[in-house]
C-alpha cells in the first residue's frame, strides 16, 4: 500500500499510509478503537476504495491498472481479480446462517474455484478438521458456539488458499473462554503456513507470539513499528507505552 | 314482518356458493403468484439503481399503492376494452389483484433484502463469489425468511378482498351470494354462508402463517 488515504466525509481515518507486507510475513496491528486499524484491513481486502493512493497485492493493483508506466483507475472487475489473493476473517464471523459448516466452506470452492462437488467436499472436510471441527460438519452456525463459528470462518477463508490472510479483531465478539481456541488455530496457521498475515488484535501476548512485526496505529498514523520485542516490550513512543499500559491493566 | 333464518334454504345454496369459491380460490392463487413475481421484479429494479428505470418503477409502485383497487379494476375492465384490450372478467381480476398486491410485496422484499446484514455482502465479496450467486444463494434466501410470513398474510387478505371482483362480474363467492339473493329475495342466508366459508378457510390459514412466523422468528 502506498500513500493510502481514506476519508469519510471530512474525517480522515487513514492518512497517507505506506505499508508493505512481505511474503510469509506476519504483521500485527495494534491500537485503540477507532484508530483506523480495521480500515487498513478493509482497504487491503478491497471492501473500501481508498480516497487516495494505491494498493497492490501479489502483483495486481486493487483499483488501478498499469498502462505504459502510468496508473489508471480501474473498477470492480480489476478489484475482483486482485481480491483473489486475499482472505479475510471478520469480527462478526459473517458465516452464511442458512448453510451448514460444510456448505459454508464448499460454497467458494465450488463457485469460485469451480471444483467438483466431491473435491470441494474433501477439501472442506480437511480444512474443518484442521480447525478442530471434524465432528461438526453438518451443524449450522446457530448450532455452534462463537468460537466454533469463527473457526468455520477461518476454514472458509483458507479454502481459496490466499497469499495474504487478514484477521480483523477475530476474538473481540467472543466470550472470554472461547478466545483461546480461536487464537490457537491462528497461531498454528502462523507457524505452519507460508501465507502472509495481517492481524488486528487487542491480544498482546498473542501478537508477540506470532508477529514478525508489530505496528502501533493511532489517529490514522503509524505511531511506531518494529519487532514485537521492541514495540511490545520496549516501546519508544509514549503513546505506545500508554496504550500498552491501559491494555495490560484491563 | 319478522325475519326467520331458514336452515334448509341456507344449505340448499351451498353447492352454488362452492362454485363461487372455486373462482375465489383461483383468483387468490394466480393473483398471489403474479404479485410475488412482479413484486420481486419491482424490488430488484428499485434496488439496482438503474437510471431512469428505478425511479420510474418507484413511481409506478407509489401509484399502485396510492389508488384504490376498485378503481384499478374499473380501468382494467371497463375502460381498457375501449382501447382494444379485452380480457375475460376472471383474468382481469387476477391481473388487477396481482398488480395491486405486487406493489406491497415489493416493499416486503425490499425490507427483507435490506435487512440482510452488510457482513453477508462483505463475506461474499471477500470470497469472490459471483454476483448472481450472492443474490441467488446468499441474499435472497435470507430475505425470504423475513418475507414469507408477511407474504402469507397477503395471500389471506387477497383471499378475502377478492370479493371485490364481484363488482366486475366475476361470479366468485360474494358474486354468487348476490345472485342467489336477487333471485330469491333472501340475502341473509347466502351472504352469511359465504362469510362462514371465508372464515372457515382464512382462520386456519392465519394460524398457519402465525406458526410460520414463530418458526422463522425463532431461528
Amino acid at each position: 500500500m502506498r500513500d493510502v488515504t481514506m476519508r469519510y466525509g471530512s474525517r480522515t481515518v487513514v492518512d497517507s499510509l505506506l505499508l508493505s507486507v512481505k511474503p510469509r510475513e506476519k504483521v500485527a496491528i495494534i491500537g485503540p478503537s477507532g484508530s483506523g486499524k480495521t480500515t487498513i484491513l478493509r482497504l487491503a481486502m478491497g471492501l473500501e476504495r481508498p480516497s487516495e493512493g494505491w494498493i497492490r497485492i501479489d502483483g495486481n493493483y486493487l483499483w488501478h491498472v498499469e498502462r505504459n508506466g502510468a496508473l489508471l483507475p480501474a473498477g470492480e472487475q480489476q478489484a475482483r481479480r486482485a481480491r483473489r489473493a486475499v482472505g479475510m476473517v471478520f469480527q462478526q464471523f459473517n458465516l452464511f446462517p442458512h448453510m451448514t459448516a460444510m456448505q459454508n466452506v464448499t460454497e467458494p470452492l465450488v463457485h469460485v474455484l469451480r471444483l467438483s462437488k466431491k473435491d470441494a467436499h474433501d477439501r472442506a472436510a480437511d480444512l474443518l478438521t484442521r480447525v478442530g471441527l471434524a465432528t461438526h460438519l453438518d451443524h449450522r452456525p446457530a448450532q455452534l458456539s462463537g468460537g466454533q463459528q469463527q473457526r468455520v470462518a477461518i476454514a472458509r477463508s483458507l479454502a481459496l488458499r490466499p497469499k495474504v490472510m487478514l484477521f480483523d479483531e477475530v476474538t473481540s465478539a467472543l466470550d472470554p473462554e472461547l478466545v483461546g481456541e480461536v487464537l490457537n488455530v491462528i497461531r498454528d496457521l502462523a507457524h505452519t503456513t507460508s501465507m502472509a498475515m495481517m492481524i488486528v488484535t487487542h491480544e498482546i501476548t498473542f501478537a508477540s507470539d506470532i508477529a514478525d512485526r508489530v505496528i502501533m496505529f493511532d489517529h490514522g498514523h503509524v505511531v511506531e513499528e518494529g519487532t514485537p520485542d521492541v514495540v511490545l516490550r520496549n516501546p519508544q513512543s509514549p503513546r505506545t507505552k500508554q496504550f500498552l499500559k491501559a491494555i495490560l491493566e484491563r | 314482518m319478522t325475519f326467520q333464518w331458514d336452515w334448509g334454504f341456507a344449505f340448499q345454496q351451498l353447492p352454488t356458493l362452492l362454485q363461487g369459491l372455486v373462482f375465489t380460490l383461483e383468483a387468490t392463487f394466480f393473483g398471489s403468484l403474479l404479485a410475488f413475481v412482479l413484486g420481486l421484479v419491482w424490488a430488484l429494479a428499485r434496488l439496482a439503481e438503474v437510471p431512469v428505470v428505478s425511479p420510474l418503477v418507484r413511481l409506478w409502485v407509489e401509484f399502485v399503492r396510492g389508488t384504490p383497487l376498485l378503481i384499478q379494476l374499473y380501468f382494467l375492465f371497463f375502460i381498457f376494452p375501449s382501447y382494444g384490450v379485452t380480457l375475460p372478467a376472471l383474468e382481469t381480476g387476477i391481473i388487477g389483484l396481482g398488480i395491486y398486491y405486487s406493489a406491497y410485496a415489493s416493499e416486503v422484499y425490499r425490507a427483507g433484502i435490506e435487512g440482510v446484514p452488510r457482513g453477508q455482502w462483505e463475506a461474499s465479496l471477500a470470497l469472490g463469489l459471483p454476483l448472481r450467486r450472492v443474490w441467488g444463494r446468499i441474499v435472497l434466501p435470507q430475505a425470504m425468511r423475513f418475507a414469507v410470513p408477511v407474504l402469507g398474510n397477503f395471500v389471506i387478505s387477497m383471499f378475502k378482498e377478492s370479493a371485490i371482483l364481484s363488482t366486475i362480474s366475476v361470479l366468485e363467492l360474494i358474486g354468487q351470494a348476490n345472485i342467489i339473493g336477487a333471485e330469491t329475495a333472501r340475502y341473509v342466508e347466502p351472504l352469511t354462508m359465504a362469510a362462514l366459508i371465508f372464515l372457515v378457510i382464512s382462520y386456519p390459514a392465519a394460524r398457519l402463517v402465525r406458526l410460520l412466523e414463530a418458526r422463522t422468528g425463532a431461528a
